[in-house]
């Protein structure tokens, strides 16, 4: 990490935690509110700028996790936050939402430029995608917590048992792009930096990708993770589109889907800005951190941590939408 | 395995820039990227630059108390545990787009920058559309045209979650 990035880095967290402590002298001079200062959370000894402090610096580390670990932030923030913090499922799905949504965004425009993200590809993609995930979203809301979170835990798992066995393929062999492609023009051509080389592409089995958007759409909006644990290996295995275009359009596909998501959680009352913003900071701050010392550090001693946090998030969102670790 | 890389051999042999060629030259080492991919990158580029600074803006004086809070911030423990449903009720907050009308509490405008992050892939897909049509790609331009009326959609407050 070079120096001005980690003094830049730790100014930003400085200030925000000094903020945070301003708030608290904030709340304290305020009459109607000082006895409540004294009030502590619900089955927490801690003041109330203690859990926004916390989730700042935990969602700081989530973001190097995330990006050394080769995952969205979302699919750690709902899990861990849903699992050991004191907010509602209801509030965590929506803050995950709009972090992993702040996430595409900041990433979109230079994926776009590089042609690392295919707009052609996406834009049928993403319909299908968001459209679905408005039913997800409303759904997640419909539905009882404990259904909730047990089928979150569940999803986890899965996620979990998606990383270890999914294979990658750099250059999937695609013989005949099928008609739906061929009729849409979704082909392309990236540039490989590392080899100076422009790799053309096409894809295969449309109909049936397109098909599995929809759950995916389903699942990205009514658990909050983002979707991307599932983008790639459709987009790669299923639809043959190469590895790196896959993981950047997949990147940005959830700038759309989850805008649709974010909504319905917005417009139905699911979003605190005191969670929202501690986390979209902190995750964003750590992910600039991760990239930067991305170069030094072993992904797959990285990526087993990884893994084994969401396993423990997935047993721990499993075991309390069964309530048998509340 | 090997027929993968000789796959991607043929690929990278038959690889040729297909781009306008004022995008090409704009663009010599991302030679398939599209006029309305780079527009789109940078209506994208501008307005989330936009969004972050509008969140940030917004959040720093709702710490410091500038504006006064709809929920004050200490009471905010008693909330934060309820269902969705139960938070509004007990705290008065308003569901949809009720929350414009409160602007003047510190926590509501935080609304302002979550909102603009929410709404710019709508304005992207507002200015490719277009394009498209005007390329005689009119598939990709109803494409489109039909994901704006799915966000709009979304974003309108007309679609409920109802409650649990």
């Amino acid at each position: 990490m070079s120096r001005t990035t980690a003094v830049a880095v730790s100014s930003a967290s400085l200030v925000l935690i000094v903020l945070l402590v301003a708030g608290v002298t904030h709340a304290s001079g305020d009459p109607s509110a000082a006895s409540a200062v004294a009030e502590v959370s619900r089955g927490s000894a801690m003041p109330w700028w203690a859990w926004p402090a916390i989730l700042f610096v935990v969602t700081f580390l989530l973001g190097i996790a995330a990006v050394l670990g080769g995952v969205g932030g979302g699919v750690l923030f709902v899990p861990i936050v849903g699992g050991f913090f004191p907010f509602h499922i209801d509030f965590v799905r929506g803050a995950g939402l709009l972090v992993a949504l702040a996430g595409a965004l900041a990433a979109g425009p230079g994926l776009l430029k590089k042609g690392m993200a295919d707009l052609r590809l996406a834009i049928p993609v993403a319909l299908i995608a968001s459209a679905s995930a408005i039913v997800g979203a409303m759904l997640g809301l419909a539905l009882p917590t404990n259904v909730i979170q047990t089928a979150l835990g569940a999803t986890i798992l899965g996620i979990v048992a998606i990383m270890l066995m999914a294979k990658k393929s750099e250059y999937p062999h695609v013989g005949k792009a099928d008609d739906l492609s061929t009729a849409l023009r979704i082909s392309g051509i990236y540039h490989e930096a590392s080899t100076g080389q422009n790799v053309d592409w096409k894809i295969h089995r449309t109909p049936q990708g397109l098909a599995t958007f929809v759950v995916i759409g389903v699942m990205a909006g009514m658990f909050g993770l983002g979707a991307g644990w599932a983008n790639v290996p459709v987009l790669n295995l299923m639809m043959g589109v190469p590895l790196k275009v896959s993981v950047g359009t997949s990147k940005f596909l959830l700038s759309i889907t989850d805008t649709s998501a974010a909504w319905i959680y917005v417009n139905n009352g699911a979003v605190l800005p005191m969670l929202v913003a501690p986390s979209v900071i902190g995750i964003m701050l750590g992910s600039i951190v991760g990239v930067r010392i991305l170069a030094r550090a072993k992904p797959a001693a990285i990526r087993q941590v990884v893994v084994g946090l969401l396993l423990f998030a997935g047993m721990r969102a499993l075991l309390k939408g069964t309530g048998i670790w509340n | 395995m090997n027929e993968e890389m000789q796959a991607a051999e043929l690929a990278v042999s038959k690889a040729k820039p297909v781009a306008p060629a004022a995008a090409a030259a704009k663009l010599q080492t991302h030679p398939a990227v599209s006029d309305e991919q780079l527009v789109y990158a940078q209506v994208l580029d501008m307005g989330v630059k936009i969004g972050f600074l509008v969140l940030v803006a917004s959040f720093v004086p709702y710490l410091l108390g500038v504006l006064t809070p709809h929920i004050p911030v200490a009471d905010l423990p008693r909330y934060w545990s309820l269902p969705v449903h139960d938070y509004l009720a007990a705290t008065g907050m308003q569901a949809g787009w009720g929350w414009i009308h409160m602007l003047g509490k510190g926590d509501v405008l935080n609304f302002v920058g979550i909102a603009f992050l929410s709404g710019v892939s709508i304005v992207c897909y507002a200015v490719v559309a277009p394009m498209f049509f005007r390329n005689g790609d009119k598939i990709y331009g109803w494409l489109a045209v039909v994901e704006v009326l799915v966000l709009v959609l979304a974003a309108s407050g007309l679609l409920k979650g109802g409650g649990h």
